[in-house]
């Protein structure tokens, strides 16, 4: 193997996106930090989960790397290549590689077109095949993600939500990306479903060697799907590692709280349990030192001056807390 | 003890709906004045279409003998000043009506939708100045708008439209603006631009079909409106001319001089603009209510 196959499919460094607030015409303009300096990579056929609380910028990150949104600072390389500031035309085929899947079923699908309509609409926009290659690829993907070839004719609210996803997916599949960011992809569902959703996923990647970056709030639904796991908090990444790691020796404060938030289905057991007091700092204006000193139970004179840097704790174990 | 009876409270609810015909049936016992204001618009329309086959006579035919004739057999509506057949005018005003509302609706519903998209779509400062532009439009009254163009632009079938479709791209400019707004914000447009669409395509395709429901309610009620206005126009000797039968004029020309001794030649123009604008609107509120789902109660 060459060098080129060994460097990650998908590499983000130092990736910062900030928004601007208007607050008054007179007063000075503000800025939320929704992604202040995110860092990860994403190998071929892997899954990278992000976890964090609403509002802590994990979505935002999605929606930059595929440049939805414009970084303010940092780089994305996709296959080695810098895709940061690629203007829209040079994106177009960039965007065959790298697709998403969101949280609402109801409202990311076009309630005027039909379901199979909505697939076939991105291949033809990539002036992929004639009008009926691309319905056979259509019928094709319908199948591979459990939907009936005859249901392609039918309108987005004829179906259920899980029904709803899957033709979400077959929509992300239908390019042959090699990266699926999926936004919360199984938050709106219930949970019989959504054991549906992971496992049409992972069946997926395993057949097509896709590389997924799986964002959700629910460590439990992440370690079911990830190789590695992100945990983010207030736009940045506090810990991150490989699952076992993760979920056998976490270090810092706000994984262990997260985890033990994780339920366990077995009333018997008892387990200590760290509740976080209080809510997330907003991100217009970031608490000093480092952004979780607020909630954080142990929290000392130097975590509320010093910001902590994401630092090497063991092999392939970053975590950025001034305590270890 | 109260007994349900559950096939009748399934059906009141609408569980049985499945077909068209049964769906149509539905919307009829559910709304029962939108369903008379669908026949009437139904009968004007087709009226409109067919007005050379159900009129008796030539509406421009002349006919000295038959002057202020009373309605009889021949002249059921009796004849105005001219001895034309009032029936068959008002058959043929029903087209006129017709034209001028439709051509209306279609010229300001799709600038008014253009302006909409584009407003909601780009935001910034042409925003700003497309909506400075349409307060202006809409604070002057649409009567007095369309009086102003008409004078101005002379009278005919053409100008009268234009007068009239002017006032309505406001109203349907901020109604596309506004789901524009919303919509552009939406996962599936995310989507559409993920998938790497221009957003000529975006806006086209996946925001503007979106915005068109509650249009169709806008321009029912539109409809009324335009006849109204038109019949107004005329009236003040400002819209469609002489030879064509307007319901308006027949009105304006007739209510003056003969109303005493012709009441007839008022009468039945009247009926016709009110029956109009009365099934149009009542059409109209009803298709509000279907196609808004919190409507329904």
């Amino acid at each position: 193997m060459n060098d080129g196959a060994r460097a990650p499919l998908l590499e983000v460094s130092g990736l910062k996106k900030h928004f601007p607030v208007k607050k008054g015409w007179l007063s000075p303009s503000a800025k939320v930090y929704a992604v202040d300096g995110v860092s990860f990579h994403i190998n071929q056929g892997e899954t990278l989960g992000l976890v964090g609380e609403s509002g802590c910028g994990k979505s935002t990150v999605g929606r930059t790397v595929l440049r939805l949104l414009d970084p303010t600072e940092g780089n994305i390389k996709l296959q080695g290549r810098d895709i940061t500031h690629l203007s829209k035309t040079d994106m177009r085929p960039v965007r065959r590689d790298m697709q998403i899947i969101f949280q609402d079923p109801y409202s990311s699908l076009n309630p005027r077109m039909s379901a199979g309509r909505i697939v076939e609409e991105m291949l033809r926009v990539h002036d992929i095949g004639t009008p009926i290659e691309r319905q056979e690829r259509v019928a094709e993907l319908f199948e591979r993600v459990g939907l009936r070839k005859a249901q392609m004719d039918s309108f987005p609210h004829e179906f259920s939500g899980g029904q709803r996803q899957r033709i979400g997916i077959a929509r992300a599949l239908a390019l042959n990306p090699k990266v699926i960011i999926g936004d919360e992809p199984v938050s709106a569902l219930d949970v019989s479903i959504q054991a549906q959703v992971i496992n049409l996923l992972m069946d997926l990647q395993a057949e097509l060697n896709l590389s997924y970056l799986f964002i959700a709030h629910d460590l439990a639904v992440v370690e079911h799907i990830s190789h590695r796991i992100a945990v983010m908090y207030l736009g940045k990444i506090v810990e991150y590692t490989d699952k076992k790691t993760l979920f056998t020796n976490p270090q810092h404060p706000y994984t262990e709280a997260l985890l033990s938030a994780v339920p366990i289905p077995d009333p018997t057991v008892r387990r200590k349990k760290t509740i976080l007091q209080g809510d997330v700092p907003s991100p217009i204006n970031p608490p000093p030192g480092c952004h979780f000193h607020t909630r954080c139970p142990y929290a000392e004179e130097r975590c509320r001056a010093e910001e902590p840097p994401l630092t090497e704790f063991g092999p392939d174990h970053l975590v950025s807390c001034h305590l270890r | 003890m109260v007994d349900i009876d559950h096939q009748a409270e399934l059906i009141k609810a609408g569980a049985h709906v499945s077909s068209r015909w049964d769906k149509l049936a539905f919307y009829t016992r559910r709304y029962p004045l939108g369903a008379i204001g669908a026949v009437i618009m139904a009968i004007f329309v087709f009226t409109a279409l067919f007005a050379d086959f159900i009129s008796p006579h030539d509406p421009l035919q002349t006919k000295a003998s038959a002057s202020l004739l009373a309605p009889s057999g021949e002249f059921i509506m009796g004849a105005d000043m001219m001895g034309r057949d009032m029936f068959s005018r008002i058959i043929h005003g029903a087209r006129i009506s017709l034209t001028v509302g439709v051509a209306s609706i279609m010229l300001g519903g799709t600038i008014g939708a253009l302006v909409g998209l584009m407003s909601g779509y780009l935001l910034g400062w042409f925003d700003l100045l497309m909506q400075r532009i349409i307060d202006i439009m809409q604070a002057l009254p649409l009567l007095v708008l369309a009086l102003v163009m008409a004078a101005s632009l002379g009278p005919s079938l053409q100008n009268t439209v234009i007068a009239i479709s002017i006032p309505l791209i406001p109203n349907v400019a901020r109604v596309v603006r506004s789901s524009t707004l919303s919509l552009r914000e939406m996962p599936f447009v995310e989507a559409a631009r993920a998938a790497g669409m221009s957003e000529l395509r975006v806006a086209l395709r996946h925001v503007l079909p979106n915005t068109l429901a509650p249009l169709i309610v806008l321009f029912t009620a539109q409809l009324g409106a335009a006849i109204l206005v038109e019949a107004s126009l005329s009236f003040l000797g400002l819209g469609v001319p002489e030879p064509h039968p307007s319901w308006g004029r027949m009105l304006s020309e007739s209510a003056a001089e003969y109303v005493r001794v012709a009441p007839w030649l008022v009468v039945f123009p009247g009926l016709a603009i009110s029956l109009a604008v009365f099934g149009t609107n009542l059409f109209g509120d009803a298709l509000r209510d279907i196609l808004d789902p919190r409507q329904r109660s």
